[in-house]
């Protein structure tokens, strides 16, 4: 790394860079600005806006979300547990004769099965959503940069990260500068 | 600078077409003056670094007080037992009871805003989701407090959950009031879930305009580290889609099966194929009102009459109105029902709703929930202020009494000899208004403290031109 690269935030020492984030003000420079980038053949990059832009996720070449799928899974999990620990309960662990019904009298099971349902497909939403975006994160290199501050609020950003195998500190500093954006900054890691 | 922009209707992807999703017709402002992504947070996000308007130290130490009633009576209950109410052996369920469905019925308008009216496409909700999803929280936690406070000894409030135990203890799985233990609880958790899923990208954006090192620390915990990034963002809309398609069946089912606890009984007009309609609408119904009552006072201290406009309260009005007259053919099937069904102990019971010791809370009912709303057929009422919180507090009272005589049926059933008398003692009052007590205080705590419209979703709503995402909500590029 050319240490006369370094950012000036970064203290003393030359410090390893995460990589060269671009500021823009609108969403659709930065969707724009992703989908050179891929064009260019970056692959390690990610865009930062205040609220969803499908576009940008769309650019960075991750048209689905596997969310879908985990919760899935989770709300199965909750279904057939919840229903099986009823069948167990009412029919083994402490079986009651309630008006000569059946033990396994399985249409009373459907309501719990449905809540069992419900909790655990939202639960591992929740904690799915967490765990696969790997937060909490609360260190990030990205916090360093004053401006990224504004990513939660009205700027949209494109970060090239620096373990791309193409990045180049200049050449990459070179083709975002060209994509008009309102500062380029290097970022320490 | 009062030019009044409307939201632009470019949306990148429609509702399918067939779907039966209506193509908004609406082109009213829903955020009114030329607000940027900047003055967004300034209006929505700064309130919590800001110091508190009059109103809020109003509503607050209102509800404060009536918080410190509630501790007393709940003191009291816990050393005296269940006794110092005025239940008794033909209505052993009282006031608690009533309170429960309440404050549980309350709790579902919230759920309906921010999940169903989310899947119909319905930006205005994006205005009010998160207040009312808040208010869904601390509703069904008064809820929830009731029928532990009814089981006498609250402490072992765990027995009604499946756990293993010496005893070899289960849980009653084909009984109601287990289905609404797990309910209740789920409906509580995936409201919890819902809004903290939508409350972390404002926690960020309050992190890093926060200005003290503080307020940066907390919501920067709270905010779990999110950055915005763009495949975050991915996954984050795709979890709030699947939850707002969790949570409109749960919502339903929940206040469904709060009917089966009736309705699976055979106490004469409790044992109807009606009530789990008619518990829904009259949830949604009261639900509504506590949405208007609530919003009419902080749009005012706030000032934030440019995100909830008279519009939005004109749709409230509009869902009241529709929810209202639900309830009232509700009314009329009942006694309707009980009448062509020839039974004896039905007509016996509605006679006894309408003429006997307890009929004027049926017409105190009647008065508040078909009379007054119908106020609302007018324009110029749905848009006044006076008038929505008018019709707001008759049919919160309205709906209580719709609980309270549903109760009263226990005390005049089949056997004359079994017929009884109820009067709520001064302690089920104090319950009753404490848990409004603790209801204003934690929603008032979360205006204060937590932005009460959602900011990531309030921009992405905004214009193109203005910066934002051309009216697009927060799941529609969630594929």
């Amino acid at each position: 790394m050319n240490p006369a690269e370094t950012s000036p935030g970064a203290g003393p020492t030359p410090a390893k860079l995460y990589g060269l984030l671009a500021e823009f003000e609108t969403s659709e420079q930065m969707v724009e600005a992703a989908r050179r980038a891929k064009e260019k053949g970056y692959t390690y990059l990610d865009c930062y806006s205040p609220y969803p832009v499908g576009e940008a996720a769309d650019a960075l070449g991750f048209p689905k979300s596997e969310m879908g799928t985990v919760m899935f899974l989770g709300g199965l999990t909750g279904a057939v547990s919840g229903f099986l620990m009823q069948y167990w309960a009412n029919a083994y662990g402490y079986s009651l004769n309630i008006g000569s019904r059946p033990y396994f009298s399985w249409p009373s099971f459907v309501p719990v099965t449905f809540e069992m349902m419900v909790l655990t497909a939202a639960l591992t939403g929740l904690f799915g959503l967490i765990a696969i975006c790997g937060l909490p994160c609360y260190y990030h290199p990205l916090f360093h940069s004053e401006r990224f501050a504004r990513a939660t609020r009205d700027r949209f950003f494109l970060c090239i990260e620096a373990s791309d195998p193409r990045f180049d500190p200049v050449a990459t500093r070179e083709f975002l500068q060209s994509l008009q954006p309102l500062s380029v900054e290097e970022v320490p890691e | 600078m009062t030019v009044a922009t409307t939201v632009e209707l470019d949306h990148r992807k429609r509702p399918p077409a067939g779907s039966g999703l209506p193509l908004e017709p609406e082109m009213h402002p829903l955020v009114q003056r030329p607000h940027t992504l900047v003055s967004v947070g300034e209006a929505l996000g700064d309130v919590v670094f800001k110091p508190h308007p009059r109103g809020w130290w109003l509503g607050f130490l209102a509800g404060f007080a009536l918080l410190q009633m509630l501790l007393v009576a709940i003191a009291w209950l816990f050393y005296m037992g269940v006794g110092i109410w005025g239940i008794n052996v033909p209505v052993a369920w009282g006031f608690a009871i009533v309170n429960f469905v309440w404050w549980i019925g309350i709790g579902h308008a919230g759920t309906l805003i921010s999940a169903i009216l989310l899947l119909m496409h319905q930006k205005w909700r994006t205005s009010i989701n998160r207040f009312s999803e808040a208010m869904t929280i601390f509703a069904v936690m008064c809820a929830g407090m009731f029928p532990l406070l009814h089981m006498g000894r609250p402490w072992f409030f765990y027995w009604l959950y499946p756990f293993p135990n010496v005893a070899g203890v289960y849980p009653q799985f084909r009984s109601p009031l287990t289905w609404d233990v797990f309910a209740v609880t789920t409906y509580f958790t995936v409201s919890l879930v819902f809004w903290y899923i939508g409350l972390i990208p404002d926690l960020a954006s309050l992190r890093d305009s926060a200005p003290k090192r503080i307020q940066r620390i907390i919501y920067g915990i709270l905010a779990l580290g999110w950055r915005g990034s763009a495949i975050h963002w991915r996954r984050y809309e795709k979890v709030y889609l699947l939850l707002a398609g969790l949570s409109t069946p749960l919502v339903l089912s929940v206040h469904t099966v709060v009917s089966f606890d009736f309705a699976v009984s055979i106490v004469p007009l409790w044992h109807a194929t009606i009530f789990p309609p008619f518990f829904v609408a009259g949830a949604i119904f009261s639900g509504f009102a506590m949405v208007v009552a609530l919003a009419i006072p902080v749009r005012r201290w706030y000032h934030l009459e440019d995100f909830i406009t008279d519009h939005h309260l004109d749709l409230c009005g509009k869902v009241m109105l529709a929810t209202g007259m639900l309830v009232c053919y509700g009314y009329f099937s009942e006694v309707w029902m009980a009448w062509y069904g020839h039974s004896l102990y039905e007509w016996g019971t509605t006679i006894e709703r309408l003429f006997g010791p307890y009929g004027w809370s049926y017409w105190c009912l009647i008065f508040c929930n078909l009379v007054v709303p119908q106020i609302l057929w007018s324009r110029r009422a749905r848009r006044s202020d006076f008038w929505l919180m008018v019709v707001s507090i008759f049919v919160l009272i309205g709906m209580w009494f719709e609980r309270y005589v549903i109760v009263i049926t226990l005390s005049r059933e089949y056997i004359p000899a079994a017929w009884g008398r109820y009067a709520p003692t001064v302690w089920d009052y104090a319950t009753m208004f404490g848990s409004l007590g603790l209801f204003l205080t934690l929603f008032f705590l979360f205006v204060r403290y937590l932005p009460m419209i959602s900011m990531a979703e309030m921009r992405e709503l905004l214009p193109k031109r203005q910066g934002g995402g051309g009216g697009h909500s927060i799941m529609e590029n969630a594929p």
